[in-house]
Formats: structure tokens, sequence, C-alpha cells
């Protein structure tokens, strides 16, 4: 556990020293931790897992936007499961339930517990449908075609930066959406 | 969108950096104050007497109690603007201007008054001062609040409380400098009346804004 937390905190401070590959393995890493307790925890409210990839994906889209206020002397896990203990009682609540979520949800998960798929997800799909046409291009063309920012500048014709723009704006207004939702 | 494609999404967005919270609420309330000053130099103005005034230690203890309300609520903003963070360990920051007040009320009972007791704590002002302080506050709270949506409070009504006790330190100060009571009794009064009600429409308000 507790050299799992070392190496978080160690690819975070990568992550905000500019390592985006640290980054990618930081959000890989922390995700089944995540769904494991997501599911842990609309299991003990009575509620379908089904949604707990939407969980994840809302505690991924908070992290990746509040990541300035993660303290980098600090240790990672426990921002990173108050920001996850928020958004599942948030979720809960939004489904017509207020219930205690103990924070050893998330401390407490065992690497090899968390299943290795993924359910699907559907409330960032459905809500990056509603997004302005070039914020929705640039994020479809990052996301599921797996292009670079490059390729997807030359594609649309923008220059990198407008992409680097459009694609910060439809993730920060894609969290907006989801929160008011 | 499935949960590797959004990883690989937010990656990519990686070199986009936030500035820190504290620079977006500094932002905040330097493009707020203005319009709070305006209001006070066109609607009060600092009283005329002021150079006199400022020889009297108690018009310049309420300076002490709002500077220290507002100086305290700003660190407390800050600090609960973490999602990992509670009141616990920074609350009792808040309890400084009480303690300044309490011990302005003590110095000023040892020294003899040529008002009743009663008649320095209702004072002139009270309406003014029950008024000016919460319509002054809100052109601060609105910048408190929108520099403070940059963090991600735990409790967003507590920190929207706590970003109106900010504003009401602010405002007030710029009202002391109007107000002719300058007894601690009646700053305890009015000034905490009007404070709380900031407090109160910054935790209505908090609690719909500082989600995250």
């Amino acid at each position: 556990m507790r050299e799992r937390d070392d190496e978080w905190t160690g690819l975070m401070r990568s992550a905000i020293a500019g390592d985006s590959a640290a980054y990618h393995r930081l959000l890989k890493a922390v995700s089944p931790v995540l769904r494991a307790a997501a599911r842990r925890g609309l299991a003990r409210a009575g509620q379908s897992i089904d949604q707990s990839e939407d969980i994840v994906q809302d505690i991924l889209l908070a992290v990746h936007l509040k990541r300035h206020t993660w303290d980098v002397s600090a240790p990672f896990a426990p921002w990173l499961f108050a920001i996850a203990r928020n958004k599942l009682i948030d979720a809960l609540r939004r489904r017509g339930r207020r219930i205690f979520v103990d924070i050893d949800d998330f401390a407490e998960t065992l690497p090899g517990e968390a299943p290795a798929e993924t359910a699907s997800a559907s409330e960032v799909a459905a809500q990056l449908q509603t997004l302005p046409a070039r914020q929705r291009d640039v994020l479809q063309s990052i996301a599921v075609d797996s292009a670079s920012i490059k390729d997807t500048a030359a594609k649309f014709s923008m220059t990198e930066g407008a992409v680097r723009v459009a694609l910060h704006r439809g993730l920060a207004s894609l969290t907006a959406k989801l929160r008011e939702q | 969108m499935d949960t590797d494609q959004l990883i690989r999404t937010l990656a990519a967005d990686n070199t986009h950096q936030a500035r820190p919270v504290g620079f977006a609420l500094m932002l905040a309330l330097l493009a707020a104050a203005p319009v709070s000053l305006l209001m006070f130099f066109t609607e009060l103005g600092v009283r005329p007497d002021v150079m006199i005034a400022m020889r009297n230690p108690f018009f310049d203890l309420k300076f002490a109690v709002t500077l220290a309300l507002a100086i305290a609520a700003i660190a407390v903003s800050l600090h609960l603007s973490r999602p990992e963070a509670s009141l616990r360990g920074f609350g009792w920051l808040l309890l400084a201007p009480v303690g300044i007040l309490t011990a302005a009320i003590g110095g000023e009972m040892m020294m003899p008054q040529r008002l009743p007791m009663m008649t320095r704590m209702v004072g002139k002002n009270s309406w003014t001062c029950l008024t000016a302080i919460p319509l002054m506050s809100l052109p601060i709270l609105a910048g408190a609040l929108i520099g403070l949506r940059h963090g991600a409070p735990a409790r967003p009504a507590i920190a929207g409380a706590i970003a109106g006790l900010l504003s009401a330190g602010l405002a007030a100060t710029l009202y002391a400098s109007h107000c002719t009571d300058d007894s601690p009794l009646f700053v305890a009064a009015w000034y905490t009346i009007a404070t709380a009600l900031v407090a109160a429409i910054g935790a209505l308000a908090g609690a719909k804004l500082l989600r995250y």
C-alpha cells in the first residue's frame, strides 16, 4: 500500500512537471482502484454496478481539472480519494440516495481485487454529443481515433495551439455538463 | 467513450496547467474591489473628522477586527479549496477577530465612559451599518466565489460561508472608516449581524457554485 502510494505520488509529481507519459501511467494505475471502490459504493447503496464506469470517468475528469489543488509536497492518495469520495457521494445522491461513503473503501482496495475489464460508460459519450462541433471533433479525434495533437491539427487544418485550447475547453465543459445533469 | 480513451485524452491535455487557486482568488478580488470602492465613495465616503478619529484607539481597533477577519478568512478559504482539507486545524484562525473584539470590549469597560453601555451599543448608524456592509460585500463575494471556483472544496456551503466572511471583512473595513460609532460594543452587535448575513448568502451561493 505504502509503495503504491509513493509510486503514485512520484508519477503525479512528474506529471505536474510536464511528463504526459507519467500522467498517462498514473491515470491507468488509479483507475482499477477507483472502479473497485465505485462498485463497492454502488453495491452497498443497493444500486446496480452498471454505472460504476460513469463514476470512474467522472472522478478522472475531476482529478484532471483540479490537479492544481494538489500540493506537490503532500502524498497523492489522500487527495485522490477525497475527490473520488466526493464524486461517488454526488453520483449516489443524484440517483436519489444519501449514503455514507467510507474513505476506507478507497484506501483498502487491494490491487488484485479489481476486475480488469471495463464496463461501458455512457454519460461522457452522451454529453460529448452536446459540445460545440469543433470541441467535439477534437475530443473525438484524440480519444476515439487516438490521433496526436499534431495529427488532429493537420486533419482539421487548425494550429496545434488551437487544438490544445479546444481540447481543454471541451474537457472543462464536458465536466460542467456532467455536474449539472 | 471508454475509460482508456478518456485517459488518453486527459494525458494529451496535460500540457494545460492551471494557476493556483490563490492566484485566481487574488485576480478576482482585484477585479471586484473597484466596484465596492465606487459604491463606498459615491454613497458613504470617509468620515470628515478622520484625522482626529485616528487618535482614538477604538477607531483603529475597528480596522484590526475587520482586517483580521478578512485575512483569516482568505487563509481559510485557500486552505478549504483543497478536496482533502477540513476546517480542523485552520478554523481557529477565524477566532482572531473575535479575540481582538473581546479584548477591545474589555478595554473599553475599564475606561470611564460618558455614555451608558446600551447607548454605545445601539449607536447612531446601526441601519447604515446593516445595509452598507452587506451591499458593499456583494461584488467582493461574487469575485471571491469566481476565484474559488478554481478550487475543489469538500464542503461547498462551508467554503461559501467563509467567502462571505472574507467579503464582509473587506467591506466592513471600508465601512469602518465612514462610521462614527467607534465603540467595540457597536462593532460586536451590528458588524456581526451584517457579517452573519453575508456569510449566509455566501453559504447558499457556495453550495451551488463551488461544487466541482
